[in-house]
C-alpha cells in the first residue's frame, strides 16, 4: 500500500485536489454518530435487562442473548433494506457497534448470492468482516496469553 | 496521413453522420431534469431480471434495438457494432453482441467509451470500412458498486466528492445518406496520471486528462473555444469540472460559461442525493444521446465538444496503491 513517489508536477496537482475536496461535516457527523451509538448502547442494555429481569438470566450472561439480538436486528434491517439509510446519518454510531458486523456480514451475503451458496454466499460473506475477525481473534490470543502469564 | 491535423487530431473528408439514437434511463436518472429527453426510463433499476449483472446487459440490447428502430434499420445492415462498459471483461457488451449478432469489437475506456465509440466509428466510417456503424455503452450503480466498491446493503457514509454511478445505457447509429449531426473531428488523448490514488474522486483524477486533451484540441484545429455551443466533458462531477478549468485556465485557455461536464447535468446537484455529480459510461451516452441529440433535433445547438473522461484504474491497481491512469477522447459534433 506503499504511495509512489510523486513527481514535482504531480505534487503540484495533488496539493490543488486537497484544496478543491470538500470536508465531510466532521461536527455534524460526530454528533450523529454520538447520539445514535448511544442509542444502540441503550438498546443493547434495555435487552440486556429484558433478559435478566424477565427471562431471568443470570446478570454475567446476560449479554450474550443481548448481543445475538442486536446482531439479528442489524441483519434484519440489512435485508430490508433499512441498514445503509439509517447509517447514512449514524456513521459510526451504527457501524462500530455490533450491528455494523452482522451489517458487513449480510450485505455481502447478499450481494453474493446469485454467485451459489458455497462461493457466492459463504465465501463472499466475510469479505468486509474477515478483517475483524483477524484481529478479534489475534487480540483475543495475545490477551489470553498476557492473563494466563500474569495470573 | 492526410486526415491528422496537429499532433493528436483527426478531421474527416467525408464527415459521419449520427443517423439516430436510443437511450434507456434508470430510475433515479428518469427524475433528473433531463428526463424528458431519454427515450425509456425504468421503474425498476433490476429490469425484472434475476441479477443486476443480466438488468445492465438488458439495458444495453434495448438501447441498441432502440436506435436501430429510430432509422428502421435492421442488424443485418450494420457492418460493425463497438461496445464497452465498466464489468470485467466487458461482459455486458460481449452478451448484447451474441444478441444483436453483429460483427463485435469490445473497447475498454472505463468512463470515456461513448467518446471513444463515436471517435473509433466515425474513424472505420470515413476511412471506407463500414457504411454503417453502431456504437453503445452501459453502466449499472449496483454492478459497479458491487464491483469497485462495497455491496449494494453495506451502510458506508458517501464522502461529500464522491460521484454516483449511473444507471443506464445509450446507443448511435452512425453511417451516411441520412440527415443527423455530423462527426467533423476527433482528438485522442494519452494517458494521464497525476498520481491520484483515491478511487472516490475519480473526477479530481480524470480532470488533468480531461484538460490535456482539450488543450491538444484547441492547439491542434486552431479553433476558438467560443465557436462551440457547448464543450462538455464525461463525468468529471462539480469537482473535477473545477479543477479542469483551473488547469485550463493556468495553462492560459479561458473556457467560458459554454463549458460543462455531463455527470453534472445529468442530476439535479441541490435535490437529488447523488454528492457530486454522476459518473460511468452512462452519464456521457445518456447526455449525448439523449439531451443534446434532441437539441441538435431542435436546433438549439450547432457545434458541440464532447471529451469523453475515462478512469482506467481497476481495483487490484487500487488496492496495490497504485496511482490511477485516466484518458479523454475529444469527438466534434457540429449539425
Amino acid at each position: 500500500m506503499a504511495k509512489p513517489k510523486l513527481t514535482p508536477e504531480q505534487q503540484r496537482y495533488q496539493n490543488k485536489v486537497k484544496k478543491a475536496e470538500p470536508k465531510p461535516d466532521y461536527l455534524r457527523n460526530a454528533l450523529l454518530a454520538f447520539v445514535s451509538g448511544g442509542l444502540v448502547c441503550v438498546l443493547g442494555q434495555a435487552l440486556t435487562d429484558f433478559y435478566t429481569i424477565i427471562m431471568q438470566v443470570p446478570p454475567k450472561e446476560a449479554a450474550n442473548p443481548a448481543t445475538a439480538t442486536m446482531i439479528l436486528i442489524g441483519a434484519l434491517l440489512t435485508g430490508f433494506g433499512v441498514f445503509d439509510k439509517l447509517a447514512k446519518y449514524a456513521g459510526a454510531g451504527l457501524a462500530v457497534p455490533v450491528t455494523g458486523f452482522a451489517n458487513s456480514v449480510v450485505s455481502a451475503a447478499l450481494e453474493f448470492r446469485e454467485e451459489g451458496l458455497i462461493y457466492g454466499v459463504c465465501a463472499k460473506m466475510f469479505t468486509l468482516a474477515g478483517a475483524v475477525i483477524t484481529f478479534g481473534v489475534m487480540t483475543a490470543f495475545v490477551f489470553g496469553l498476557i492473563h494466563a502469564i500474569f495470573h | 496521413m492526410g486526415k491528422k491535423t496537429g499532433k493528436q487530431t483527426y478531421h474527416f473528408a467525408n464527415p459521419p453522420v449520427v443517423i439516430s439514437t436510443g437511450t434507456v434511463a434508470g430510475p433515479l436518472e428518469g427524475q433528473g431534469p433531463l428526463h424528458a429527453d431519454f427515450d425509456e426510463i425504468l421503474t425498476d433499476s433490476r429490469n425484472n431480471e434475476k441479477t443486476f449483472e443480466q438488468a445492465e446487459r438488458s439495458l444495453l440490447t434495448k438501447a441498441c434495438q432502440l436506435a436501430l428502430d429510430h432509422a428502421s434499420c435492421s442488424t443485418t445492415e450494420v457492418d460493425l457494432f463497438l461496445a464497452g462498459d465498466l464489468l470485467n471483461q466487458i461482459i455486458s457488451s460481449n452478451f448484447t453482441a451474441g444478441t444483436l449478432g453483429i460483427p463485435f469489437l469490445g473497447l475498454y475506456g472505463a468512463c470515456s467509451t461513448a467518446a471513444l465509440g463515436l471517435a473509433l466509428g466515425a474513424m472505420l466510417l470515413d476511412g471506407g470500412f463500414a457504411g454503417t456503424v453502431l456504437t453503445a455503452t452501459v453502466s449499472h450503480n449496483s454492478t459497479a458498486e458491487r464491483q469497485y466498491r462495497f455491496p449494494t446493503e453495506y451502510g458506508a457514509q458517501r464522502r461529500p466528492y464522491q460521484q454516483w454511478t449511473v444507471t443506464g445505457a445509450g446507443a448511435a447509429l452512425l453511417g451516411y445518406d441520412r440527415p443527423g449531426p455530423k462527426i467533423t473531428a476527433v482528438t485522442f488523448g494519452k494517458v494521464i496520471d497525476l498520481g491520484s490514488t483515491d478511487p472516490l474522486n475519480m473526477g479530481a483524477a480524470m480532470a488533468p486528462a480531461a484538460a490535456d486533451t482539450i488543450r491538444q484540441h484547441f492547439a491542434d484545429t486552431g479553433w476558438d473555444p467560443n465557436a462551440f455551443d457547448l464543450i462538455v466533458t464525461g463525468d468529471l462531477g462539480i469537482i473535477g469540472l473545477d479543477l479542469c478549468r483551473q488547469e485550463l485556465a493556468e495553462s492560459g485557455l479561458h473556457l467560458g460559461e459554454n463549458f460543462t461536464d455531463c455527470g453534472v447535468m445529468i442530476y439535479d446537484l441541490q435535490k437529488q442525493d447523488v454528492h457530486a455529480g454522476g459518473s460511468g459510461c452512462a452519464a456521457s451516452a445518456l447526455v449525448v444521446y439523449g439531451h443534446l441529440y434532441r437539441r441538435f433535433q431542435r436546433q438549439e445547438i450547432q457545434r458541440l465538444l464532447l471529451i469523453g473522461t475515462g478512469s482506467l484504474h481497476s481495483t487490484t491497481s487500487v488496492q496495490q496503491g497504485e496511482s490511477i491512469p485516466c484518458v479523454a477522447h475529444a469527438v466534434r459534433i457540429e449539425a
